[in-house]
């Protein structure tokens, strides 16, 4: 079992002919994801990669019945993208690109909630379910079919952690890469809330970050509605305060969202929590373990 | 992006957001000129830094004279200012702002960023201005007002109302202000703002709403589009280490450690730095080079490494994903030679190719530490930097 996403999703690529969006849909087709369709405005009619490029996501998604987009678009035209998929009725959308303009996903998050379509990212990894579905940039040969569900902030710790379950044979549920934006589509909270329903779903390892209060808000939800064993990381301790980290999202700002108060709702919440990014499989191990 | 407070009242005049008049100057002489320019019998004096708390550090003078003007800005420009938030070695006053003093009936608070929680614009406001406002949200939260602003409305009447009654404005003031919340709402999504502050905003003698101080930040992300913004960048008050790393597409930020990191992806370097601190070290810099950490790449970050002369010892991290490890240990081994590095340099990899590039590493012939996995990384980092 999994989440979002399984081996009978179809999937729609927008940006598929280009260099990015190219390179990466290769990859997915290559693990065995069912890309159906690609959008390049202008590009309508032909074949690329095996499969049919069309103008726009309305004409991609009455052709192939595809209900997920991953979007590779270039940053100044992805809000735009993002907004063409919701409006062309698939029901999951994720957004890879990095560095769009914030008020633009604000716009886009307005749009999202009147057609009622997930969003996850931008500036994410993807989504995954081992051996059934890749959408994204991430490895694929890191992962492990098995019972972990992941969900992160982050990229490449997210691959510190995936790598991590399948070294000691948990294997993965399904892992989602949430983005390192401060407006962006799926948060902590929704994706606790589906690998909590998920009964392929045995414990859930999540990678948070400075800035913002969502961890602080997932912490909350926890201690309520999650039943599953929790290993929480927060990435972030020694950042100086008002520098942005690489991520737009990653910044303590008026002596909010630093990595000590996350671990601390965390910990209350009754997440084991982790001081150390090396720890999350076997800590995850130890509980799984009666 | 940083506006100066000078660039941020040009642009809040363009928008009619009233603000005492005032000129930029970058000599002692054209301060006193524009004090004369100014008239009157009050002016401020008003160093020009990316930082806030100048008061307190003594970047902002009240000058009876035009006499008084020129010796604060003599006194200023030329000089570093250091307050609470510019950092120990503090920033350049390159211009000072000379403004016509303001007669202050009350100060009021008054800023607008983008809410993450609720992924909106949101207006903050409180009657206590003048003050750290993060101090203010810390000790007296009732005293911060916040009203969310939906992209479809705008900024609605009765948000206009409820911000103008908290802050106690009379009838007047209130229209004014509400005219204030609309032009600031055009400006900072016409302008890619992320931050507007107004501290304070005054009620003047007159009565009237003014813009004492202005402070705005645009988007990094959205300069592509406004080129005219982009233009005022000042690249003195920007950490020069900072920018050259840019310029490479680097992400990095020095810090005060002896341990230098060098790591691919934000929340991977930002653990590395946490995971040297946890072994009893302290990371000299956060510094991620990216998914595409090409050999051209790898040597511009240990060039940039190496030019902070407190560091003891490298740790590279680098968990090949798309990119394989083999062309890493290839970028690694050729960066080492050229630049000629004189630390130890203990190396992390994971991912694609992984043996191959570990077997490169070690049969370079180079001094490289090969690690096993974060923990043992992190510790022979921290034990090489002893050493």
């Amino acid at each position: 079992m999994s989440v979002l996403i399984d081996r009978h999703s179809k999937v729609i690529c927008q940006g598929i002919t280009g260099n990015q969006g190219s390179f990466h849909t290769e990859q997915c087709i290559e693990y065995g994801t069912r890309v159906v369709a690609g959008v390049t405005p202008g590009r309508g009619g032909e074949e690329h990669l095996g499969v049919p490029v069309y103008n726009t996501m309305r004409e991609a998604v009455a052709e192939s019945g595809a209900e997920v987009s991953m979007i590779y678009v270039p940053a100044r035209f992805a809000a735009g993208a993002i907004q063409e998929a919701a409006e062309s009725g698939v029901s999951l959308i994720v957004c890879i690109t990095e560095g769009i303009p914030v008020l633009d996903m604000v716009n886009v998050k307005a749009a999202l909630e009147i057609n009622g379509c997930r969003l996850i990212g931008p500036n994410c990894p993807g989504i995954i379910t081992p051996d059934e579905c890749k959408i994204g940039i991430m490895p694929g040969f890191i992962h492990r079919k098995g019972r972990i569900g992941v969900v992160s902030r982050s990229g490449t710790l997210t691959y510190e952690a995936v790598y991590q379950t399948t070294q000691n044979g948990l294997g993965q549920s399904t892992c989602i890469g949430i983005g390192g934006d401060p407006v962006r589509g799926m948060d902590f909270i929704d994706c606790l809330r589906l690998f909590q329903e998920d009964p392929g779903t045995d414990g859930i390892v999540m990678v948070g970050e400075i800035g913002g209060t969502d961890e602080e808000a997932a912490a909350e939800f926890m201690q309520s509605e999650v039943t599953k064993p929790v290993v929480a990381y927060i990435a972030g301790v020694t950042a100086p305060p008002g520098k942005r980290m690489g991520h737009a999202g990653a910044i303590v700002a008026g002596g909010k969202g630093t990595a000590a108060d996350k671990f601390k709702a965390l910990d209350a919440a009754g997440a084991a929590i982790v001081r150390s990014p090396a720890e999350l499989g076997s800590k995850m191990m130890e509980l799984l373990t009666p | 992006m940083n506006l100066h407070e000078y660039q941020s009242k040009k642009l809040f005049t363009e928008y009619g957001i009233p603000v005492p008049e005032g000129i930029p100057a970058e000599t002692a002489e054209a301060a006193e000129a524009a004090a004369m320019e100014l008239g009157g019998a009050l002016w401020v004096v008003k160093a020009q830094v990316h930082a806030g708390g100048r008061g307190k550090a003594g970047g902002v003078k009240l000058a009876h004279s035009p006499e008084q003007v020129q010796q604060y800005a003599s006194e200023m420009l030329g000089t570093m200012l250091v307050t609470h938030q510019s950092g120990p070695a503090g920033l350049p006053i390159n211009i000072v702002y000379v403004e016509a003093g303001s007669d202050i009936e009350r100060e009021l608070y008054l800023s607008m960023l983008i809410d993450r929680e609720v992924s909106k614009v949101a207006f903050i406001a409180s009657a206590a201005g003048g003050m750290d406002i993060e101090q203010v949200a810390a000790e007296t939260p009732e005293q911060i007002l916040t009203v969310a602003i939906s992209p479809e409305n705008g900024v609605q009447d009765e948000q206009a109302q409820q911000l103008s009654a908290g802050l106690g404005l009379d009838q007047k003031q209130s229209s004014q202000f509400a005219d204030l919340m609309q032009r600031l709402y055009r400006l900072f999504l016409e302008c890619d703002a992320s931050l507007i502050e107004v501290n304070p905003l005054i009620i003047a003698g007159s009565g009237e709403l003014l813009a004492l101080d202005a402070k705005i930040n645009i988007d990094d992300n959205a300069l592509f589009r406004q080129e005219r913004l982009a233009e005022l960048r000042d690249p003195s008050q920007e950490d020069q280490k900072e920018r050259e790393a840019a310029e490479h597409d680097l992400n990095y930020v020095s810090l005060d450690g002896d341990i230098a990191c060098m790591v691919n992806g934000a929340g991977l370097a930002m653990a590395t730095m946490d995971l040297i601190k946890l072994h009893g070290g302290e990371p000299a810099n956060f510094l991620d080079v990216g998914g595409g950490a090409t050999s051209e790449r790898v040597a511009a970050a240990f060039k940039l490494i190496l030019s902070n002369r407190n560091v003891r010892a490298i740790l590279v991290n680098i968990f090949g994903g798309i990119v394989r490890c083999d062309l890493i240990a290839q970028g690694i081994i050729s960066a080492v030679k050229e630049v000629g590095v004189r630390v130890p340099v203990v190396v992390r990899l994971e991912g694609t190719n992984v043996i191959k590039g570990r077997t490169l590493l070690a049969e370079s012939g180079l001094d490289i530490i090969s690690a096993d996995d974060l923990t043992d990384a992190a510790q022979k980092a921290v034990s090489s930097a002893a050493g």
